[in-house]
């Protein structure tokens, strides 16, 4: 196996990770929905125990991606966490918060009562949501940082990366074209977020309401995930010499990407169409419930075809915009090829994963949740 | 920045350590209670007796309790590698990311996925099932603990790297070599063992106050029954596992075994502080403080336990400062150890081979390049002594290493008596009459929780300043962030884990005082 391919194959392992936590972000999606879903205690208590069952999913997705992009891109880990501080350690804050909160909530003895562990969810799925989109945002829109790796000479000031802007990446939630990302995010993953209850709880009220919401939540995430797709593939891009290894500005740059390589247009174009007709046919059918499975599927198709874009082709995946040069590609910012190599060895193990998870899912969720189980079964959140 | 200032290096070590201390408060639970309960799901599923049913399920609940407090502790540490040792993560990302990914990959899906088949699947899958992904969610968490242990490990005892010019960066040569180094092994299977002496505590403790409360008489005696033979076992191959990781840390790490130790002027036949108390006039190892006020020593013992024979030189700090005293290098062979000072000059050497190495390469002069590169390679195994400024910083806080391995130890031994005697009177019957035996039981439970940070104090702190072992000090891993950043996230952190922790106990004593349910 050479290099380029292995670095290419971890590009795509880092950017199915990314994909899949995009679509389990509906955990965090439905959480921001249970007081407009949820309208009695039980209602809330049935839709907090179904994403409940799935928090620790997301989370160890986003743990997974964290540590596959740390061994299969390590100078992006330590340019961006490093330099990006206050975005990813917000963050960071988001996501503790959950961790404890579906635990904690109805316990007695919790110290901070229902109501604050209520709010943490909310606080995990609109902060997670938004700072998580503009982040992986800047993998188009660039960022401001310099490297320099001969700075470790420097028995003074050894560090390698550094940030340029002061707000050390708090200044990505101030551009709209980050932004955009964000909110379509958001409005995604309550649009995934009502579709799961739809899938998962048998409760005519909730399945009413989490219908409607599926349809309000659709129509300002597909404005706003068009509007950013648009400014994307249309405006400036960064683009590499494949000879100098030069990086330069481009415009379009994503969009010939697409063009240049049609099977990612394809499995873009079939992303977002299983994710209209997810939500088409759940707003439009009576009692349809599977709309979750067309919608997730078709989350992992784009937003992989989004990452893919950002990485292959001669591409800048996270570009400087304070110095084009410093900016980060598959090729500069990859492990070793040893690394690589061991690391592909160790993702064969990868469908086994996810076939044990596919059967336990299976197994935990074969009846959806409803009021008799909340109410009969100890371990409730 | 022109430099770096120390203060950076000093909140960035707090916050690591704050969040460290806090996740493993937690992690220590997760890893015995979750054996002890999956024991006792065994019961059931052998003997099809409902009590053990409603055993599990009551250490369950007070399992999953604590084990989303881990969770959320826990992904800070990862992601402060990131944030808060920047330049670390790129020299040696290369070897260390790969234990955090392979952890992600092999035990965090494992270990959440039948997590919720555990808790949620009692009614949904059959018996064998539900058995089965209890051992699997406490498989899962002891394998998480492998992989992070193998990358701690890595960092005190670098191995199957080599650092390549080009790239400025150390990467793999050898995986078997990261994963399978003595010292790897010794780390995981101590932590391991020593939290099944933390979980066997926490259980033994809480049966103990059923006992003292004359309630679940049933509960309380079957729980002590697993849970003291569990300990014993726990405790004593931590023992055992602990005594290993001395042998390595004498090898790899003599200074932080000095400190352990209390240790300025080595011998042969060196004797090991059985009792000690410190002298707190001595500021530095180069003063003419004697180091100790009270010392009972063990002839020979030092020796015997660091090198396996009496008559083996044990260095002490100012031995290892100064240099000359014969000692074995990484292949065996006897060599005379070189003072700080040389260290320190050859890692210098080895910093501006590097820089003479690039400038050569730029200007395209291969030959050149290659001379540098011998340079640097001769002396890279001490490239971290030339960011050191004052050689003093070389020598880590002797009191703080010294006292807590002792507590460690002290307590460690405590157990292991403890254990056998609690489950002799659990099996007499004797042990719910003896008030004073159950009041001991309850007491050690923060015993056990002291003895386990002390451990990870020992490691952490008597390893300092390396962040890897005389290749990188702490100074030159931070990330380039202002020192009023780490210091709000401290701080932020340090209330947001207290508030949690002080919640978490409060769950855990409700769910306590109200007492196992009938088994659903």
């Amino acid at each position: 196996m050479d290099y380029t391919f292995l670095q290419q194959y971890w590009w795509f392992l880092v950017s199915l990770l990314g994909a899949l936590l995009v679509f389990l972000l509906f955990v965090q999606g439905g959480q921001t929905l249970i007081y407009t879903i949820g309208k009695t205690e039980l209602e809330q208590t049935m839709l907090i125990n179904a994403t409940g069952r799935k928090w620790e999913f997301t989370f160890t997705t986003l743990v997974t991606f964290g540590g596959a992009f740390f061994a299969s891109f390590p100078l992006f880990y330590s340019t961006s966490f490093g330099g990006a501080y206050w975005v990813w350690m917000a963050i960071l804050f988001c996501f503790i918060i959950q961790a404890v909160s579906y635990e904690f909530r109805s316990k007695k003895g919790n110290l901070l009562g229902k109501k604050t562990y209520e709010i943490f969810l909310m606080i995990n799925g609109f902060g997670g949501l938004i700072l998580l989109g503009t982040a992986v945002a800047t993998f188009f829109t660039g960022s401001e940082f310099v490297v320099n790796k001969m700075n470790l000479t420097n028995p003074l000031m050894p560090i390698i990366s550094s940030w340029t802007n002061p707000l050390h990446g708090l200044e990505a939630a101030l551009s709209m074209h980050n932004l955009l990302l964000g909110l379509a995010v958001l409005f995604l993953a309550r649009t995934l977020g009502a579709l799961y209850f739809i899938n998962s709880i048998d409760h005519d009220q909730i399945f009413e309401r989490s219908k409607k919401q599926v349809f309000i939540n659709a129509i300002p995430f597909l404005v706003t995930f068009l509007a950013f797709v648009g400014w994307t593939l249309f405006g400036e891009g960064f683009a590499v010499n494949p000879d100098t290894q030069e990086v330069f500005i481009l415009p379009a740059k994503y969009f010939h990407n697409l063009i240049d390589m049609p099977v990612v247009m394809i499995v873009f174009l079939l992303g977002v169409v299983s994710v209209l007709y997810g939500i088409g046919k759940t707003v439009l059918s009576r009692k349809y419930t599977k709309g979750i499975w067309f919608a997730g599927t078709g989350t992992v198709l784009t937003v992989l075809s989004l990452f893919l874009i950002a990485g292959y082709n001669n591409t800048a995946y996270y570009p400087s915009t304070a110095d084009l040069q410093s900016s980060l590609t598959i090729y500069n910012s990859s492990s070793s090829l040893f690394t690589l190599k061991a690391m592909s060895i160790v993702s064969l193990l990868i469908p086994f994963v996810l076939a044990y998870i596919f059967y336990a899912w299976r197994a935990i969720n074969s009846k959806p949740i409803d009021a008799a189980e909340v109410a009969a079964d100890d371990h409730m959140y | 920045m022109e430099t770096i200032d120390y203060s950076l290096v000093d909140w960035s070590r707090a916050q690591f350590a704050l969040t460290a201390i806090y996740h493993w408060i937690f992690v220590p639970l997760t890893l015995g209670l979750g054996v002890i309960m999956s024991i006792m799901e065994t019961m059931y599923y052998k003997t099809g007796n409902s009590e053990w049913k409603r055993i599990t399920q009551f250490w369950m609940k007070l399992f999953g309790i604590n084990f989303a407090i881990g969770v959320a502790t826990g992904i800070i540490l990862e992601f402060e590698f990131g944030t808060n040792w920047s330049n670390y993560s790129w020299f040696v990302g290369d070897i260390f990311g790969a234990p955090l990914a392979i952890e992600g990959i092999m035990a965090f899906f494992l270990e959440s996925t039948f997590i919720a088949v555990m808790f949620f699947g009692w009614k949904k899958v059959s018996k064998g099932f539900h058995l089965a992904s209890t051992w699997l969610t406490v498989i899962g968490a002891s394998l998480s603990a492998l992989w992070i242990l193998v990358a701690n490990a890595w960092m005190q005892s670098p191995v199957g790297m080599h650092f390549n010019p080009e790239t400025v960066r150390n990467e793999m040569v050898d995986f078997w070599a990261v994963l399978l180094s003595p010292v790897a092994i010794n780390k995981f299977f101590h932590t391991i063992t020593s939290s099944w002496m933390v979980g066997a505590a926490f259980v033994v403790g809480i049966s103990a106050w059923y006992l003292l409360k004359k309630r679940e008489y049933e509960f309380a005696k079957k729980s002590i029954m697993v849970a003291t033979i569990f300990g014993f076992v726990g405790t004593l191959l931590a023992a055992m596992t602990g005594d290993g990781s001395a042998y390595q840390v004498a090898q790899k790490q003599p200074m932080k075994l000095a400190a352990m130790e209390g240790l300025y002027k080595g011998s042969t036949n060196e004797g090991l502080v059985a009792f000690g108390i410190l002298n707190t006039d001595k500021k530095s190892y180069d003063d003419a403080v004697e180091p100790f006020k009270i010392k009972l020593a063990i002839p020979g013992a030092l020796s015997i336990l660091s090198f396996r024979d009496a008559n083996a030189f044990v260095p002490g700090i100012n031995d290892i400062m100064n240099g000359g005293y014969k000692t074995k290098d990484a292949k065996g062979n006897f060599k005379t150890a070189l003072s700080a000072d040389q260290r320190i000059a050859r890692g210098k050497i080895a910093i501006q081979a590097l820089a003479d190495f690039k400038a050569a390469k730029t200007a395209k002069n291969d030959s050149l390049a290659d001379v540098h590169r011998a340079t640097l390679e001769a002396n890279y195994n001490d490239f971290g002594y030339g960011f050191v400024k004052d050689k003093k910083e070389l020598v880590p806080n002797v009191p703080l290493t010294f006292y807590a391995f002792r507590i460690m130890v002290i307590i460690g031994g405590f157990f292991l008596l403890f254990f056998i005697l609690l489950w002799f009177a659990a099996r007499k019957d004797m042990l719910q009459n003896n008030k004073l035996l159950l009041w001991l039981s309850i007491l050690s439970i923060p015993l056990a929780y002291i003895a386990s940070e002390c451990g990870w104090i020992v490691a952490e702190v008597g390893r300092q300043p390396w962040v890897i072992q005389d290749i990188m000090p702490s100074f030159a891993a931070v990330s380039n962030i202002e020192t009023g950043a780490v210091k709000f996230t401290f701080f932020l952190f340090a209330a947001l884990f207290t508030v949690l922790l002080i919640a978490e106990v409060g769950i855990m004593i409700k769910q306590i005082k109200k007492g196992p349910e009938e088994a659903h």
